[in-house]
C-alpha cells in the first residue's frame, strides 16, 4: 500500500528534476544568444541590443544587430536543434551513441551533393539545400538497402554507412581540389560547418524542417523509447517497429541534411548532443527535447568562443570538432567499459 | 583451416609458389601498361627504346616521365596492402585497412602540423613525422576498441576508427584553414595520388619501406600463431605481446612512410588481402609477399583506370580506391558475421 505514493513521489520528483534540467539547457542557449548579439568585433550594451531589435533607430548598431549579428545567431541555434535532435533519433533507433549521421555517412552525403553543388555547378542558396537534403535522404536509402539482410541489423547498418561514409569524403576531397583557388577556401569552409555570413532567410528552412521533422519525431517520441530497449520489446510492446523505424530515419534524415545545407556538417554536434543531454538529465524521458536544446546550446557557444574568445577567428565546426575528440574518445572508453548504450 | 597454416601440405606450397608467381606476371604486365598508357598512347617501339635510355620522340620522353610514378604507385601499392595483410592479422579483424582505423589520418594530420607550424621541409623528416603519426593514431584506436568486454571487436575497431578520422580530419582542417598559403597543396595531397612523383620524393621513403617490410615479414609465422588465439598462442611459446608490437612496427612504418610519399590513400590494405585469402589459403607466409604484389597491381590499375577515365585531366589514386574499395568493404560486412558486437 505505501509503495504507491513513493512511486507517485518518485515520478513527481523525476518530474521536476527533468523540468529543472530543461530550463537550464534553454538558458543556456539563450545567454549564449545574448552574448554573440552583444559580443563581436565591437560591444554592445545589453540595452542598445534590445533597443534595435525592437525596432528604435540606433544608427550603425541597428545593422551590425539586425543584419549581421541576428541571423547569425538564430541561424546558429536552429541548425544546433536540428542536429541535436537527428542526431539523438539515430542513437536511441541504432542503440549505439556512435551510430550518429555524422559517423554513418548521412552528413557526408548531404555534404558530398552541397559541395558539387557549389563547384561544379555553381549552384547557390535553397538549390544546394534541396539538393543536401535529397542526398541524405538518398543516402541513408542506399545504406539500409545495403545493409538488409532478412531485416537491416543496427550493427551491419554502421559498419556499411562507414564504408559509405568513407567513399563520399573521398569524392568530396577529390570534388575541393577541381575548385577553383578563389572558392577553394569557401568550399573548405563551408565544409567544415560555418554560420559565417548567415542570412535571416536561411533560417526559414530551418524552423520548417523543424516543425514538420522534429514533430514528426515528438510524435513517434514514445515507440522511440521502447525501440530502445531493443525491437522484439518493442514490438511485444505494441510498436509496429518497421513503421517507426521508417519515420524514425526519414525525419532524423530530414532535420540533419537540412541543417547541413545550411550550415555546412558542423562536426559532432549530432553525435555529441544526446549523450551531453542524457548525462545531465540521468535518463529521465525522452530525450529528443534536452538533445536539440544542447545542440543548440553547442553550436551557439563554439560558434561564439571561434569568433570572439580564439585569437584566429574559427568557423564554427573546426571549434565542435575540437571540443569534440576528447569526450568521444572519453565516450568510447567509458561505454566500452561498462557495456552500456547511451 | 588453422593447423593447415603451421604446416602446410607440399602441393598446397607449390601451387602457391605458382600462384605468387602469376601474381608477379601480372605486376609486370600492369607495369608496362602504366608506363604505355596516359593522356598520350605510346606504342610498343617508344615503350622499349624509352626503357633503354632513350628520349628522342614526345613518345619517348612520356614514358621517361612516367617511370618514378608508375615506381612510387606500385611501392605504394605494395606497402599499403602488406601493411593492411598485417593489420588484419595482428587485430583478427576483417575490417582492418589503415584508412578506416585512422592510421592514415594520423599520418596525415602529423605531417600537416609539422608542415604548418615548424616548417618542415625535408622528405625524411615529413616521413618520420608520418611514421609518429602513424603510430600514435594506430595505439590510440587499438586501445580504445579492445577496452571493456569483448576486446577489440570489428565494429568497435571500425567505429572507433570512423570517429578517430573524422576528429583528426577536424583537426587537420583547423590547421590548414588559416594557412591560406599551403592550404591549396595539401588539399591536393589529401586525396592521396602518386601523380606528379619525382624520384627525389621516393628516395627518401624507402629505406623505410624495407624496414617496415622486413619487420613485416619477419612477423609472419607469429601472426600464424596469433591467428589461433592469444591462449594458444602463448601455450605455443610464442609471446604474444611481443609479436604484436613487432608486427605493429612493421605495419606502421609502412603506412606512415606511404602516407608520407603520396597521402593518405584507403582500401588498398582492405581490399587486397582478402583477395590474397581466397587465392593462397590462410598462411601469412604466402598471404603477405602475395599481398604486397596484388596491391601494387591494385594501386597500379587504380592509376591507370584514373589516368583514362577523365583524360586529358587525371582523377588520383585516393578516388579510383576508395569507389573500388567501398564496395568490396560493404561485401565483407554483407558476407561475414563481423557484426556480431
Amino acid at each position: 500500500m505505501s509503495v504507491i505514493p513513493n512511486i507517485a513521489g518518485l515520478r513527481r520528483r523525476n518530474g521536476r528534476k527533468r523540468h529543472v534540467a530543461i530550463a537550464t539547457l534553454a538558458c543556456l542557449v539563450l545567454l549564449g544568444t545574448a552574448l554573440t548579439l552583444s559580443i563581436g568585433q565591437s560591444v554592445t550594451t545589453p540595452l542598445a541590443v534590445i533597443a534595435s531589435l525592437t525596432g528604435q533607430e540606433t544608427g550603425g548598431e541597428a545593422f551590425t544587430i539586425r543584419v549581421l549579428r541576428l541571423p547569425r545567431a538564430l541561424v546558429a541555434a536552429l541548425a544546433g536543434m536540428c542536429f541535436g535532435m537527428g542526431g539523438v533519433a539515430f542513437q536511441t533507433l541504432l542503440r549505439n551513441p556512435l551510430a550518429s549521421p555524422d559517423i554513418i555517412g548521412i552528413s557526408a552525403g548531404a555534404s558530398t551533393a552541397a559541395v558539387f553543388c557549389i563547384v561544379v555547378l555553381q549552384l547557390s542558396g535553397a538549390a544546394v539545400s534541396v539538393a543536401a537534403v535529397a542526398a541524405g535522404l538518398g543516402v541513408a536509402l542506399l545504406i539500409y538497402l545495403l545493409a538488409w539482410k532478412g531485416g537491416a541489423a543496427g550493427a551491419r547498418l554502421i559498419l556499411v554507412g562507414i564504408g559509405i561514409a568513407a567513399m563520399l569524403q573521398s569524392f568530396t576531397a577529390y570534388l575541393l581540389t577541381q575548385a577553383p583557388s578563389w572558392s577553394l577556401q569557401q568550399a573548405l569552409r563551408w565544409m567544415t560547418g560555418s554560420v559565417n555570413g548567415a542570412q535571416l532567410d536561411q533560417a526559414l528552412p530551418l524552423a520548417g524542417a523543424l516543425l514538420v521533422f522534429g514533430g514528426a519525431l515528438f510524435a513517434m517520441g514514445r515507440d522511440l523509447e521502447a525501440l530502445r530497449m531493443g525491437e522484439e520489446m518493442a514490438a511485444g510492446l505494441g510498436v509496429r517497429t518497421g513503421l517507426a523505424r521508417i519515420t524514425v530515419t526519414c525525419a532524423a534524415v530530414g532535420l540533419v541534411a537540412t541543417a547541413t545545407a545550411a550550415t555546412g556538417p558542423v562536426a559532432f554536434v549530432a553525435f555529441l548532443a544526446g549523450p551531453i543531454a542524457a548525462r545531465v538529465l540521468r535518463r529521465a524521458g525522452s530525450l529528443l527535447l534536452p538533445a536539440a536544446l544542447t545542440g543548440a546550446a553547442l553550436v551557439v557557444v563554439a560558434d561564439f568562443v571561434g569568433q570572439v574568445v580564439l585569437p584566429a577567428r574559427y568557423p564554427v565546426g573546426i571549434v565542435t570538432g575540437v571540443l569534440g575528440a576528447p569526450y568521444l574518445l572519453y565516450l568510447i572508453v567509458r561505454d566500452n567499459r561498462t557495456g552500456t548504450a547511451l | 583451416m588453422a593447423d593447415v597454416s603451421i604446416l602446410p601440405a607440399r602441393s598446397g606450397g607449390s601451387r602457391r609458389l605458382v600462384r605468387l608467381g602469376a601474381l608477379l606476371g601480372l605486376l609486370v604486365l600492369c607495369v608496362l601498361l602504366s608506363l604505355g598508357f596516359g593522356a598520350r598512347l605510346t606504342g610498343w617501339a617508344d615503350l622499349r627504346a624509352a626503357l633503354t635510355g632513350q628520349v628522342e620522340t614526345m613518345g619517348q620522353a612520356a614514358v621517361a616521365s612516367r617511370v618514378p610514378r608508375t615506381a612510387l604507385a606500385a611501392l605504394a601499392g605494395a606497402s599499403l596492402g602488406m601493411a593492411g595483410a598485417v593489420m588484419q592479422g595482428l587485430t583478427r579483424n576483417p575490417l582492418a585497412d589503415p584508412g578506416i582505423l585512422g592510421v592514415n589520418a594520423g599520418a596525415a594530420l602529423a605531417v600537416v602540423v609539422g608542415l604548418a607550424t615548424f616548417g618542415l621541409d625535408t622528405s625524411g623528416a615529413y616521413v618520420r613525422t608520418a611514421i609518429f603519426g602513424a603510430a600514435v593514431a594506430a595505439a590510440g584506436v587499438y586501445t580504445i576498441a579492445s577496452l571493456g568486454a569483448g576486446g577489440a571487436t570489428p565494429l568497435k575497431l571500425a567505429l572507433g576508427g570512423a570517429a578517430l578520422t573524422a576528429a583528426l580530419t577536424s583537426l587537420t582542417t583547423a590547421v590548414i584553414l588559416p594557412r591560406g598559403d599551403i592550404s591549396g597543396l595539401v588539399q591536393s595531397w589529401l586525396v592521396g595520388g602518386v601523380g606528379g612523383a619525382t624520384w627525389g620524393r621516393i628516395a627518401p621513403v624507402l629505406p623505410f619501406l624495407g624496414f617496415g617490410a622486413i619487420f613485416s615479414l619477419l612477423s609472419a609465422r607469429k601472426l600464424n600463431l596469433l591467428a589461433l588465439g592469444d591462449d594458444t598462442a602463448a601455450s605455443l611459446g610464442e609471446s604474444v605481446w611481443q609479436a604484436r608490437i613487432l608486427a605493429a612496427a612493421g605495419a606502421v612504418t609502412l603506412c606512415g612512410a606511404t602516407t608520407a610519399a603520396c597521402g593518405p590513400i584507403g582500401f588498398v590494405g582492405l581490399v587486397v588481402p582478402h583477395l590474397c585469402r581466397l587465392l593462397l589459403g590462410v598462411d601469412y607466409r604466402a598471404i603477405l609477399p602475395g599481398s604486397a604484389l596484388a596491391g601494387a597491381v591494385l594501386l597500379l590499375l587504380a592509376d591507370i583506370a584514373g589516368r583514362l577515365v577523365a583524360r586529358p585531366a587525371e582523377l588520383d589514386v585516393g578516388i579510383v580506391t576508395a569507389f573500388v574499395g567501398a564496395p568490396v568493404f560493404i561485401w565483407i560486412v554483407r558476407r561475414k558475421r563481423v557484426t556480431a558486437l
